[in-house]
């Protein structure tokens, strides 16, 4: 890929990351963030996170399953790090416009509200992936580590989808979607590395 | 609400049991177009039958139409902000009309509001079919501002329009051996497309006791602000129930059916560790997921919108007698 164009790609796949921070950004100046906009502050951030997210972790599969597009690798950390973002707006949202900084609120709310503890835990874990994120940490670290390290990235995923069904009534089916998308990927990783085994065999032999 | 100005010139002085239903208006336009248009046919007048009917647009007839003739009530609620018409009417729970606060106020068009009647049947002296206009005509309208607490903890002050439920009852002559009554929302795939957004088992139920069905307090609600509801707040006729959370108070209801055991009932039978069949607003009794000691107050600034939840949502004068010696915790 010529750099021009991969310098191309990276500024359209910035500007596509802020599309739901502008968003929120005119709702909030025109009033227009509906009756409720802590909620749908919150609620933006949060969907925005895991959505990318979700993505960041579509990109092995997709590159095992089409090696030619194995310059989606550069774009990873990208949309890590976007993820990271948007999910500590959606903390900070929660800080500042449910809890109003207050401490107490705050400590009962983890601890009574499971949705709130998972929600937490989910974004501490990408605390430590959004800080080694950088090609210096990856080469103190090492490959190997490092990917051990990231791997993370799968329970904070599945514990952020937890904190989004627990969160909606029950009975209502909005996190579907996204749950289907997110457990299709986990399932294509076995069933790639099966299927990369067998190929390799079939070479061997 | 009594006194209006140039009341002769709006129309709002027309009791809206005497205006012809949307239904029936729009009927009558399309037999006289096709009539017109018949006659037409003979000559040259088609732009002109076009234009008459556009002149009497029902639109504009039945909007002016909309406001309804109230008097004030001594249950109304005091000294509470009331939460803005745009607020009230475009953040809505009703998942018929799809999950999203916002999709009702888009999806809820197709409601077919007249004509429309509720079924009464179960323990009554005689099963009878009432319609919306006599509804309409049985008791006086009264405005009735009061606090709505959801479940999720949000709340806004409405002001409603309708009179006590127990009125309707009184018509209904229920048998004294019915002693719940429950309540059914109007339920067409056709119309309800986003019915499949959440795993309920529609039609939409709630109930009551008959003693909490029979509290004054309990209205029989046909509109707020003044004006006929809104589909998406459960047009043309609902309950609202102050002291209980909000998804006691169904919406669209189209039969209503007296009973003498506690009815089935839609969120209770979806979760019942988490919803129960009273369901009064309870600051004491945690929903498992999270506290409902506070709520937040929708259309105030964020840093003014938490406040602490009341018990039975502040109405405790009206209602605690009902729930003596009652463990509400249990009961929740």
């Amino acid at each position: 890929m010529k750099k021009s164009t991969l310098v191309l790609l990276k500024i359209l796949t910035w500007a596509a990351c802020l599309i739901p921070a502008a968003r929120l950004a005119y709702g909030a100046i025109t009033n227009h963030l509906g009756a409720d906009p802590t909620r749908t502050i919150t609620f933006m951030t949060g969907l925005a996170a895991l959505r990318l997210l979700v993505l960041s972790l579509a990109i092995t599969p997709a590159r095992q399953l089409f090696p030619r597009l194995s310059w989606l690798i550069k774009f990873r950390r990208l949309l890590g790090l976007f993820a990271f973002f948007y999910a500590s707006l959606h903390l900070f949202a929660y800080v500042g416009l449910y809890s109003y900084f207050d401490p107490h609120t705050m400590v009962t709310d983890i601890l009574k509200r499971r949705f709130i503890t998972v929600g937490i835990a989910a974004w501490l874990l990408l605390v430590p992936l959004a800080v080694t994120s950088t090609t210096g940490w990856i080469r103190r670290l090492g490959g190997r580590r490092w990917n051990q390290l990231h791997k993370l990235v799968y329970i904070s995923v599945c514990l952020g989808l937890l904190h989004y069904w627990w969160q909606v009534k029950t009975g209502v089916l909005s996190p579907l979607g996204i749950t289907l998308v997110m457990a299709a990927l986990f399932a294509a990783r076995p069933l790639l590395d099966w299927r990369k085994r067998r190929q390799s065999a079939a070479r061997a032999a | 609400m009594l006194l209006r100005k140039s009341t002769s010139l709006d129309g709002s002085d027309i009791p809206s049991s005497e205006i012809t239903p949307r239904a029936d208006y729009q009927r009558f336009l399309q037999d006289r177009r096709s009539f017109l248009t018949g006659a037409a046919a003979a000559g040259a007048g088609v732009l002109g039958a076009d234009r008459l009917a556009s002149l009497l647009n029902p639109e504009e007839s039945v909007h002016a139409a909309g406001k309804l003739q109230t008097v004030p009530s001594p249950l109304t609620t005091h000294g509470e902000q009331l939460t803005s018409y745009q607020d009230v009417t475009t953040f809505n729970n009703y998942y018929e009309f799809g999950v999203d606060k916002s999709a009702p106020a888009h999806n809820a068009g197709g409601l077919p509001t007249r004509p429309w009647s509720i079924h009464v049947s179960g323990l009554v002296q005689k099963e009878k079919t009432i319609d919306i206009d006599s509804i309409l005509k049985m008791h006086a309208l009264e405005d009735r501002t009061y606090r709505h607490r959801c479940v999720e903890g949000w709340s806004m002050v409405i002001p409603w329009v309708g009179y006590s439920l127990s009125e309707f009852i009184n018509q209904c002559q229920p048998l004294s051996t019915a002693k719940y009554v429950q309540f059914l929302s109007y339920f067409d795939k056709k119309v309800d497309k986003w019915w499949s957004e959440s795993n309920i088992d529609w039609p939409y139920s709630e109930g009551l006791r008959m003693d909490e069905a029979m509290n004054p307090l309990t209205l029989l609600t046909v509109g707020l602000y003044g004006d006929v509801l809104p589909n998406q707040n459960g047009a043309p006729v609902r309950i609202a129930v102050p002291w209980k959370y909000g998804f006691k108070s169904a919406k669209s209801i189209v039969a209503i059916r007296f009973v003498a055991k506690q009815p089935p009932t839609t969120w209770n039978d979806l979760a019942p560790n988490e919803y129960g069949f009273y369901s009064n607003v309870n600051p004491n009794v945690d929903h498992p997921r999270w506290s409902q000691k506070t709520e937040r107050r929708i259309g105030l600034p964020f840093y003014a919108q938490r406040r602490d939840t009341l018990m039975f949502n502040g109405y405790g004068t009206f209602v605690a007698s009902m729930y003596q010696g009652m463990d509400l915790r249990r009961n929740f």
